[in-house]
């Protein structure tokens, strides 16, 4: 009896390890597949960036090699000094950062939250359809309202300046307030209701009891409206005449000009690739030191960074 | 009595007339907005792309002869449509297939996944002028690096940028280089898709192929066609790297939509011209988006609902 039982046994777990088995060759075969994809496909999505930051490590005479030099040795970490002083890239970084980005951030992330506000936390008849229209906005093409928006702004005497570009943040931003809005619309009604009976004004409750509750969606629409000025290129392009007042991408653009007239001067190519590096640095270092801001942002919102 | 009769002359309480008054100030900095930047735009480019008008001297009505002449003498307007409908044809189909498919891979069991999916995403974020210098860069026929690897295993170097025939195909995929946020969007969407649906297909013996194609495909098809959307407005707007890395050249191959347009309003002065090719466009675009919609009444899945 005993030894029928034990036999039996036997055969069972002799099956199930046959099966195991073979799941598990598939698996390996499955996963080895994955990674033959996977590994060089994102090699490739990553050279591109690592060309630059290794071009710009070297001087002219790594760059025209055939085949080209992978890892530069000795490498030249003066381009990035050298090559951000051929054009005053210093003063653009602060028109970049003082005269756009900032107050491009700061305009549309309050005016956003109020507005945001007032399509979620307040009831009133008539609400749900004005959002449609914020909706509608945002599948507007932009390139409808570019022509007149430059014919008024050139009118107003705005040209060469950053008001074109920032004021209209005064105005509230559709994504972000559609991104507001959705985090608004999650917290509970009760806790506005609480606080009106307590004789809390809607701008208090909005500050005091709705912002400290949305803090990390504060932090994404920040992140992308940060994001939008600072790679903005089109916008200084067309607005923007005077050299003194070109923010970095127009910068970037200049030198590259300059740069690929060999013979001008020596080490353009790396000088291009250091800054370039140095402007693309402050959003790859953010990305890495926010990535679940940002991942939390595009997913909600399907904006596209 | 009074009351009443206040009551049946407004349909709202005096507590819902508040609420409407807060609400309508709180939404006023929009509502200017909308007035200033969206409403009069559109309409006062409907008047420009009626008129000539080079800003320096008065606007002179034309009625729809800028429309007509895109139409039938403009020497390059057939040729934008066609560099961009080639563009977008097969940048956003191409785009949209590929970050679905790598969204899948990330999402399937492998080590690191935020490692791989920030290496992906992170080419969409990085400055566009700085993606063009490096990819001009990159694609150079003397000192190129892709250039410099067939030259040195003894292959015919490719002139990316400066062969009317190559320079289409390298925007694109530059294009598709930017696209990890379509794939970040997916990515999200696959995670939310139920665990059990995959194993009731596993139960049913499903393989692979089965699982993503009768329910990873239904179950993203909503996002598929957002992606798809998003990634036509888009494309038809592509402005900053074909302008950095080919300025619409070599002869006019990448000349597309909106080079032409800004170069016809911020380079030739012609207001009217672009304020019309503005609007062809944006009725392409609603003509476009409208298709798909209706297109995709055949092909999404919206679990639930109906």
């Amino acid at each position: 009896m005993t030894s029928v039982a034990s036999e039996r046994k036997v055969d069972m777990s002799t099956a199930r390890a046959h099966s195991t088995g073979h799941y598990r060759v598939q698996n390996v075969i499955v996963t080895f597949i994955k990674y033959a994809i996977l590994i060089p496909l994102t090699a490739s999505f990553a050279f591109p960036l690592y060309w630059m930051i290794s071009s710009a490590l070297k001087v002219d005479a790594q760059v025209y090699t055939v085949p080209p030099i992978l890892l530069p040795f000795p490498i030249h970490p003066q381009n990035f000094i050298e090559g951000w002083q051929v054009l005053p890239f210093t003063q653009y970084a602060i028109n970049s950062i003082v005269l756009y980005t900032v107050p491009a951030v700061v305009f549309t992330v309050l005016s956003s939250t109020i507005v945001a506000y007032g399509f979620s936390r307040i009831r009133w008849p008539g609400r749900d359809t004005l959002f449609w229209f914020v909706v509608m906005t945002m599948m507007l093409p932009w390139a409808v309202t570019m022509v007149p928006l430059f014919i008024t702004f050139k009118w107003l005497g705005w040209l060469d300046t950053y008001r074109p570009l920032v004021v209209p943040a005064l105005f509230s931003h559709p994504y972000i307030v559609f991104l507001l809005r959705q985090f608004f619309m999650t917290l509970p009604q009760e806790l506005s209701d609480a606080a009106r009976i307590d004789g809390a004004s809607e701008l208090g409750i909005l500050f005091r009891i709705i912002l400290p509750l949305t803090k990390p969606a504060l932090a994404v629409v920040a992140l992308f409206r940060f994001l939008w000025a600072w790679n903005d290129y089109l916008g200084p392009l067309i607005y923007l005449r005077d050299e003194t007042r070109y923010p970095l991408a127009l910068g970037i653009e200049q030198l590259s000009r300059r740069a690929n007239d060999i013979g001008n001067f020596s080490n353009g190519i790396p000088y291009l690739m250091a800054v370039s590096t140095l402007v693309a640095l402050p959003i790859i270092a953010t990305f890495f030191l926010a990535q679940r801001t940002f991942i939390e942002g595009i997913s909600l919102t399907g904006m596209k960074g | 009595m009074m009351a009443a009769r206040i009551g049946k002359a407004s349909r709202y309480t005096p507590g819902e007339w508040r609420n409407l008054r807060l609400g309508l100030l709180f939404v006023l900095p929009w509502i200017l907005g909308f007035l200033l930047f969206t409403i009069y735009p559109l309409l006062a480019s409907i008047y420009y792309s009626l008129t000539r008008y080079d800003l320096l001297r008065p606007p002179v009505f034309l009625g729809f002869k800028n429309y007509t002449t895109l139409f039938t003498t403009d020497p390059h307007f057939w040729n934008v449509m066609y560099n961009t409908v080639y563009y977008v044809g097969l940048s956003v189909p191409l785009g949209v297939g590929a970050a679905f498919l790598i969204a899948n891979l990330l999402n399937s069991k492998i080590v690191a996944p935020s490692f791989f999916r920030g290496v992906i995403y992170v080419p969409a974020i990085v400055p566009a002028v700085a993606s063009a210098m490096v990819w001009q860069f990159l694609m150079n026929v003397q000192y190129g690096a892709i250039n410099g690897v067939l030259r040195s295993v003894g292959l015919p170097v490719i002139p990316f940028l400066s062969n009317p025939t190559w320079a289409k195909p390298s925007l694109i995929l530059v294009a598709i280089w930017a696209q990890g946020a379509a794939v970040v969007i997916f990515l999200a969407a696959l995670q939310d898709v139920p665990r059990s649906l995959y194993e009731a297909a596993t139960v049913d013996g499903a393989n692979i192929w089965q699982k993503f194609r009768n329910v990873t495909v239904p179950m993203a098809s909503p996002i598929i066609l957002f992606n798809l959307i998003m990634g036509f407005i888009g494309a038809f707007q592509e402005f900053t790297i074909p302008w950095l890395l080919t300025q619409g050249g070599p002869m006019n191959a990448t000349e597309f939509y909106l080079v032409h347009l800004y170069r016809n309003a911020f380079r030739f002065l012609r207001m009217g011209k672009a304020s019309a090719m503005a609007w062809i466009l944006f009725l392409i675009i609603v003509a476009f988006t409208l298709f798909i919609f209706r297109s995709s009444a055949r092909w999404v899945y919206y679990g639930g609902e109906k």
